[in-house]
């Protein structure tokens, strides 16, 4: 058994909350420039070399990528062998979040309620919490702040098996054109199959931040992967979507077994702002 | 975006503003009002209820942004442009008011921009995602109403080179759908 404690915690996603916001992951950062290289479009090439400018400048000054800083969705994997203490964690999650929202000056973007009042939080809680219980004695946090420019272009669709591999594709390329300029591309493509409809969801999001490059383990899905970045790239929309080959950076697909009569499919698209920040305790 | 940029002052100059053509690259001086989607919400509730607005929208210039905050001794934190589609069921009635440009990101509706051929305004966008870039061109922030909806409050910006393309002009050229249809081989 090993002890964590709430302070600890709290303490590191007040750290990772800032770290996400204002340092975009390297890997983002070199697509960033490839892109600014290998892109056909000359307003493309300018657009991406003014992302990676930005990104810069976000990292010298220690202020946020983008202003959008996001619904903090945080990836928690939790050891069976770790002892919490001091308190739950939801609340020292949060209360990072609230400590790293204030002195890394974030945004407060949250609202307490979705229909009626929308009052803000203000104090960007709470954080949207996955947790998964696992073998081990580590706790690994994982912190994806998320803007609404792509989530709000993210979908489900429950198709039938049926649909096969056209129906994924049809799927995803029905995403990625209604998002267009709007999800802030380039882009990166999380693709969520199986399981049931939040299990779907659930794998896009995680397939959202794997890191760029990496590819899935099948290699028939990791084939697909490379097949849809084509499909994607091929829309034309292009950086910022005034045109060009580079829509997508990265498709990422994660998939889970499902029910005979289902095959979910779930597209959660990222910004060019593709970012997280993670720790292991 | 590119070398040969149009230099423009804000508020606009209404003939100025109905010149620009779709994949013009501007670089915008002077003030712009920042206003996203609860400040839109409560500039129409304004007009409907006949109550003064708490600024006068002849030529003004709307950029779709809700700032980060500000460090100390900044101005303002993060400031890119924010969807601009959320802003569509608003934006017509508030170029009825005067409102001579705006600035954000993505699509537009019909009706938007009937509206954009109607009273001859302009729609640019800057770089989604490049908030920290953009925020070194705006030079001050002012809250002049509703400071209750914090990042969303209704503010006035001084601006000095912002960066900026149009993306629809006053006849309904659309630069998104040109350029796309370029680079389109699906």
């Amino acid at each position: 058994m090993k002890d964590i404690s709430v302070q600890t915690i709290a303490d590191t996603v007040a750290h990772l909350a800032v770290q996400a916001c204002c340092h975009l992951p390297e890997d983002v950062v070199a697509a960033m420039k490839e892109a600014a290289v290998s892109e056909k479009s000359a307003v493309g090439r300018a657009v991406l070399a003014q992302l990676a400018d930005n990104a810069a400048i976000a990292a010298r000054e220690d202020v946020p990528v983008c202003q959008d800083t996001g619904l903090t969705v945080v990836f928690a994997d939790v050891g069976q062998e770790v002892h919490i203490t001091g308190g739950s964690l939801e609340d020292a999650i949060n209360e990072g979040l609230a400590r790293g929202s204030l002195n890394g000056y974030l945004r407060r973007s949250c609202v307490a309620e979705p229909l009626f009042e929308r009052t803000n939080t203000g104090t960007n809680t709470p954080a949207i919490v996955h947790v998964r219980l696992v073998p081990g004695d580590t706790l690994s946090l994982v912190l994806a702040p998320k803007g609404a420019g792509s989530e709000n272009k993210s979908l489900v669709r429950m198709l039938v098996p049926a649909d096969g591999i056209e129906g994924v594709r049809r799927t995803v390329l029905e995403a990625v054109e209604k998002a267009g300029p709007n999800s802030c591309p380039p882009m990166v493509v999380g693709v969520g199959l199986g399981g049931t409809m939040e299990v779907a969801a659930l794998l896009a999001k995680r397939a959202a931040v794997r890191p760029l490059k990496s590819r899935n383990a099948d290699p028939r899905y990791a084939a697909l992967e490379d097949e849809l970045l084509l499909l994607v790239n091929r829309t034309g929309i292009g950086p910022q979507g005034l045109g060009g080959v580079t829509t997508a950076f990265a498709v990422h697909v994660e998939w889970a077994p499902t029910h005979i009569a289902m095959l979910p499919v779930a597209v959660n698209i990222n910004c060019n702002a593709a970012r997280h920040a993670s720790a292991v305790l | 975006m590119s070398v040969s940029a149009i230099c423009l002052q804000a508020p606009f100059d209404r003939e100025q503003a109905r010149a620009l053509r779709a994949g013009d690259s501007v670089l915008i001086s002077g003030t712009v009002l920042a206003a996203r989607d609860a400040a839109h919400k409560r500039l129409v509730e304004c007009l409907e209820q006949g109550a003064p607005l708490p600024v006068d929208l002849q030529g003004q210039v709307i950029y779709y942004v809700g700032p980060s905050p500000a460090k100390p001794g900044h101005a303002l934190g993060s400031a890119g442009p924010t969807t601009s589609g959320r802003m569509d069921a608003y934006a017509p009635r508030l170029m009825a008011e005067g409102v001579a440009g705006m600035i954000g990101k993505g699509y537009r509706s019909k009706a938007v921009v009937d509206a954009m051929k109607k009273y001859g305004v302009p729609y640019l966008a800057s770089v989604g995602g490049a908030g920290a870039l953009l925020s070194q061109c705006i030079t001050s922030y002012t809250v002049l109403a509703w400071p209750e909806l914090g990042p969303e409050a209704l503010a006035r910006m001084e601006v000095r080179n912002f960066p900026a393309v149009v993306v629809i002009d006053c006849l309904g050229n659309n630069l998104y759908e040109q350029n796309q249809a370029q680079y389109r081989t699906l």
